[in-house]
């Protein structure tokens, strides 16, 4: 007789089924619909990457746009002024940006770790601005305020100026980000990482190096930071300080929570809603922006788990009302 | 149970089919002109997003959507003042709406980002974006794209001429630290210096700046007029913080630095102030007046160059549709037309050159406190104290020379005198 | 460079910085007493502003606008403080969240009511003057701002330092724990606290809003830079959101005078530089 499945294999087929239903259903819709997916898509990197740092280890970060940034605006400098990166070379272009969101994080590293909590916050949020200050005021580099435009998009046997091709092409790197993630917080590192969020002290004493496995985290972070910062570039077709202002940053935070922080899937979920709403909601009704922010309160009043968490919190509260009906 | 299909109901689907076919084809030979508009509608450039729409609504409001026959669908889609949501809504708008025409976008950043989006279905036409290259040094890369408004330096080239006529000398400008800045102050700085003047010192405080208190000290002494370029927020606070450091000089300015958009919110502190645009609420025309009047009542505030410029725009897309009887003639077709229009409007005579940039007046005015067009208040108005007509892009400039050149920075020119 | 220049630039450089403390020791105290980062700080800066611009409007008394503006945002963050942030427990992560939510509420609130033109407070002409001494304009309404903040800092010093309030409050600042153990009512510290906050952030916009005008944008514009006086100046520390509010207010202002190219680049970096040394903020505790 076949055991029943875990409640953990229960959500791999969930998030399964989830991810096959998208990539059949939205090519099939119009042109906007698909290029909104490729977009919540390509950020939803970003709010992974912020996941693995505020829900695995319990870094809030209210920097990671600076890492979005610095692999977009790679990105768009290779491209025009370099011309390099339209043809087989993007996927040079891709490990570049990876490292560069890397190497930025291994810097701001170095600065950052040494704090916790809302310390952390606040060395992130000034970090990102830096960055902000700088893409905003090195003209010659970034374009300034005008920022750089992307003319095409690149192609290298398969024509990715092609919204569905285009939209597989960024689906792939999503599902590629979500599985190296999920493998990494399964793994024994991810395991670290989560007992440095509940019990620091504790880990420090059973003799873990906890600064170290933080700062790894953080550098992880920041590569797949950079990652989706390449495929925004594409997808977008324009780079301006716009990307690593400080609301972009909050953005992804915000994302995080809605969607369940520590769910790595929640993010995305959070990304779809909020892109959702923000960019198709806004051509339907003005008043969006209420919806938007009621949404965030109701969601971190009542729901500390996020939106992922409403399951869970169904069978509590049925569990708590089957016993008072039992009494 | 079969039998015999009730007469009444047989007769009544008849009647139904001939009635649906009839509307049909009575849609059918309707033609649509969809028009899609990206502006700020939400966000911090909100109210200048509103007076946009508002412009070009009213227009439509005039002729009750009906252009020639043509029923226009106006569609107005938010680009939150940012230009990848820009880009986003307007492929909506394209892919989607399948709109035959797109207006708008505010900001230069955003006039480049969508520039590339038009197709030959869907053209785009910018009314405000003012970005230097989209017709000049980059107008081969955009063949559907196509300006009614007008380009940074356009009014900085006769606005230099006027300066030397002035009897100025040595001038500091002071502006806004991006692109827009660069290209009015660009202008400014090669005409006045091609009839003899100096620019002495440049100052960029960056976009946003409020509190100017770490330029002003700086600023040389032996300048005979200070030229400013500023926008929104900051032409509020510029002119106050100038004079409160005691300062006589004359001031004169950019068309942003005190149209009709900050005026009401300013004090007799920039009564004297002089600037250049192609549009003042104040231009003493029978056409202005009327349509000062009437934006005025319809929406509680005086027209700015915002509003004027989207208004005028669909002035013009009705003209072409005229000489089309009420028929949408194609993209390329549509180009071509109006490149060649040549209208009287609010502004006054407006043509488009052959970079597809419009050619018009360009008017010289001048902050006065006063009553006009019968209002009974004393308010701040742009007295047009000179019109220099036909001004085109190159302005007094030789085009191959012009073209030769790079487009103007934040050294183009380069400080020679400072 | 002449001494002109460097008197007016140090003028200018304090002034900034007295605007600076109004908006940075909300936050820092709030910081102290309750761990959150209120990041809806700047919003209530900017509905300072506009409420005191609706009051002038209405009444056209620009003395009325400030105690009525900044009382009634202290009353929004009383009542934000009790209903949403007081249920959330001891969670600063999610408390700051909600700061964020409402940020946004409050800002498109405030298009709705106020629309997005960009306006200006203006104050009475008495003050929009300038008085030369030694042959420098001095603008009177820069040296406004420097009374106001120096009053009201030693107002709060004095309340600080010589009430028993005062002493409950740093009490809950140094260990919240502790000063529940000896019967002070932490949480009634921290609605006052909050609501005090707000007040003061207020009063910042109702002040600021002659010198650097009204517009949506400006919450989250301000809100870096009440961030900036917090980190240098210290969390919780009202001397180091003083001392903070001064150096940036200078920094910011030789910055930009001196090497316009990097302006922000010479704000933020050496934030972060400090957080990264001390990651408490110069004068932090703990």
């Amino acid at each position: 007789m076949k055991a029943p499945m875990t409640s953990q294999q229960k959500k791999i087929v969930a998030v399964v089924a989830a991810l096959t239903a998208l990539a059949i259903i939205i090519p099939n819709t119009n042109s906007f619909i698909i290029l909104l997916a490729t977009r919540a898509l390509a950020f939803s990197i970003l709010v992974m990457s912020l996941d693995l740092l505020l829900g695995f280890t319990g870094l809030p970060s209210l920097g990671q746009a600076a890492y979005l940034g610095v692999g977009a605006y790679l990105t768009a400098i290779l491209a025009t002024k370099f011309q390099f990166g339209l043809g087989y070379d993007f996927w040079v272009v891709v490990v570049l940006g990876i490292l560069a969101g890397a190497a930025l994080a291994a810097i701001f590293g170095l600065l950052a770790i040494r704090a916790a909590g809302v310390y952390f916050l606040m060395i992130t949020l000034a970090l990102g601005q830096c960055v902000w200050g700088l893409a905003y005021r090195w003209n010659s580099l970034t374009g300034g305020d005008n920022g750089i435009n992307l003319r095409n998009r690149p192609k290298f046997g398969i024509d990715l100026s092609h919204d569905v091709t285009f939209f597989y092409l960024v689906f792939g790197f999503f599902v590629a980000s979500l599985l190296a993630i999920y493998v990494l917080v399964r793994s024994p590192f991810g395991r670290s990482l989560a007992g440095i969020r509940e019990r620091e002290l504790r880990m420090k004493i059973l003799g873990y190096n906890t600064w170290l496995h933080k700062y790894i985290a953080f550098v992880i972070a920041g590569g797949f930071g950079g990652l989706a910062g390449v495929l925004w570039a594409h997808t977008a077709g324009i780079v301006s300080p716009e990307n690593v202002v400080l609301t972009t940053s909050v953005d992804a935070l915000l994302m995080a929570v809605l969607g369940g922080a520590g769910t790595l899937v929640g993010g995305v979920i959070g990304a779809f809603i909020v892109f959702g709403l923000r960019e198709y909601l806004s051509t339907l009704v003005p008043w969006w922006q209420y919806v938007l922010g009621s949404v965030y309160v109701a969601t971190i009043l009542y729901l500390p788990g996020g939106l992922m968490g409403i399951p869970e919190r169904i069978r509590q509260w049925r569990a708590m009302s089957g016993r008072a009906e039992r009494q | 149970m079969t039998g015999k299909f009730p007469r009444k109901l047989s007769l009544a689907l008849f009647g139904g089919c001939l009635a649906f076919g009839l509307i049909a084809t009575a849609g059918a030979q309707q033609a649509e002109l969809r028009i899609g508009f990206l502006a700020p509608t939400t966000g911090i450039f909100a109210q200048v997003g509103k007076d946009m729409v508002d412009g070009f609504q009213m227009y439509l409001d005039e002729v009750k959507n009906d252009f020639a026959g043509a029923k226009v669908v106006f569609i107005v889609e938010d680009e939150q003042g940012k230009p990848d949501t820009a880009v986003i809504k307007a492929r909506k708008l394209v892919l989607q709406d399948k709109v035959q025409i797109f207006v708008g976008g505010l900001l230069a950043s955003t006039g480049y980002a969508l520039a590339p989006v038009s197709t030959k279905d869907s053209i785009y036409i910018s009314t405000v974006a003012a970005a230097d290259d989209l017709t000049q040094r980059d107008l081969a890369k955009f063949p559907y794209f196509i300006r009614t408004g007008w380009t940074s330096s356009q009014p900085s080239h006769p606005f230099g001429q006027w300066a030397c006529d002035q009897g100025y000398k040595k001038i500091i400008t002071i502006g806004a630290d991006y692109a827009f800045g660069y290209e009015v102050i660009g202008g400014f700085q090669k005409a006045f210096e091609a009839c003899g003047g100096q620019i002495i010192q440049k100052i960029w405080p960056p976009l946003g700046t409020k509190d100017f208190g770490p330029y002003l000290p700086t600023m040389k002494q032996d300048a005979d007029a200070i030229f400013s370029l500023m926008v929104g927020p900051m032409s509020l606070q510029f002119p106050r913080q100038l004079a409160a450091t005691g300062n006589k000089k004359p001031v004169i300015g950019g068309g942003t630095s005190y149209d009709e958009f900050v005026l009401p919110s300013m004090g007799d502190e920039v009564i004297g102030h002089v600037s250049a645009l192609q549009y003042s609420a104040a231009l003493d025309t029978p056409k202005n007046a009327e349509f000062v009047k009437k934006y005025r009542a319809k929406y509680g505030k005086v027209p700015s160059y915002y509003s004027e410029s989207n208004y005028t725009t669909a002035q013009m897309i009705h003209e072409i549709l005229k000489q089309n009887k009420g028929k949408w003639p194609g993209g390329e077709a549509f180009i071509k037309q109006l490149n060649a229009i040549n209208m009287d409007t609010p502004r006054g005579p407006v043509r488009i050159d052959e970079m597809r940039n419009p050619v018009q007046n360009i008017y010289i005015k001048k902050v006065e406190k006063k009553k006009m067009f019968g209002y009974d208040k004393e308010e701040l108005w742009n007295t047009v104290i000179k019109t220099y007509p036909n001004v085109g892009q190159f302005g007094q400039f030789d085009k191959a020379e012009y073209l030769k050149q790079p487009l103007y920075n934040r050294d183009v020119p380069a400080c020679k005198h400072c | 460079m002449n001494t002109q220049f460097w008197v007016i630039q140090t003028f200018n450089g304090v002034s900034y910085g007295a605007l600076l403390f109004l908006v940075g020791s909300g936050l820092s105290l709030i910081f102290g007493v309750m761990r959150i980062v209120n990041l809806a700080h700047g919003s209530y800066f900017l509905l300072g502003g506009y409420v005191a611009l609706s009051v002038i409007w209405t009444t056209g008394s620009w003395l009325l606008a400030i105690p009525v503006a900044a009382s009634s945002i202290a009353l929004i963050g009383l009542l934000m403080e009790r209903f949403f942030l007081r249920p959330l427990g001891f969670d600063p992560l999610r408390q700051v969240l909600l700061t964020v939510g409402f940020a946004f509420l409050f800002q498109q609130a405030a298009l709705d009511i106020w629309t997005g033109n960009n306006f200006n407070i203006n104050p009475p002409d008495a003050l929009t003057k300038s008085i030369v001494v030694g042959g420098i304009y001095f603008p009177l309404y820069r040296a406004f701002m420097i009374a106001t903040a120096l009053t009201i800092g030693s107002i709060l010093w004095l309340v600080m330092e010589k009430t028993r309030m005062g002493a409950a409050v740093r009490a809950t600042v140094d260990d919240a724990q502790m000063a529940r153990g000896v019967g002070v009512d932490t949480s009634r510290i921290s609605m006052f606290i909050f609501a005090l906050g707000a007040f003061l952030a207020a009063l910042g916009g109702v002040i600021g809003g002659a010198f650097l005008g009204i517009y949506p944008g400006l919450d989250f514009e301000i809100l870096p830079l009440a961030f900036a006086v917090v980190i240098i100046g210290g969390m919780g520390s009202l001397g180091g959101a003083a001392i903070g509010a001064l150096l940036v207010g200078l920094a910011d202002n030789f910055g930009k005078a001196l090497f316009p190219e990097i302006s922000y680049f010479t704000l933020y970096a050496p934030m972060a530089l400090i957080l990264a040394v001390k990651p408490t903020g110069l004068f932090g505790r703990e």
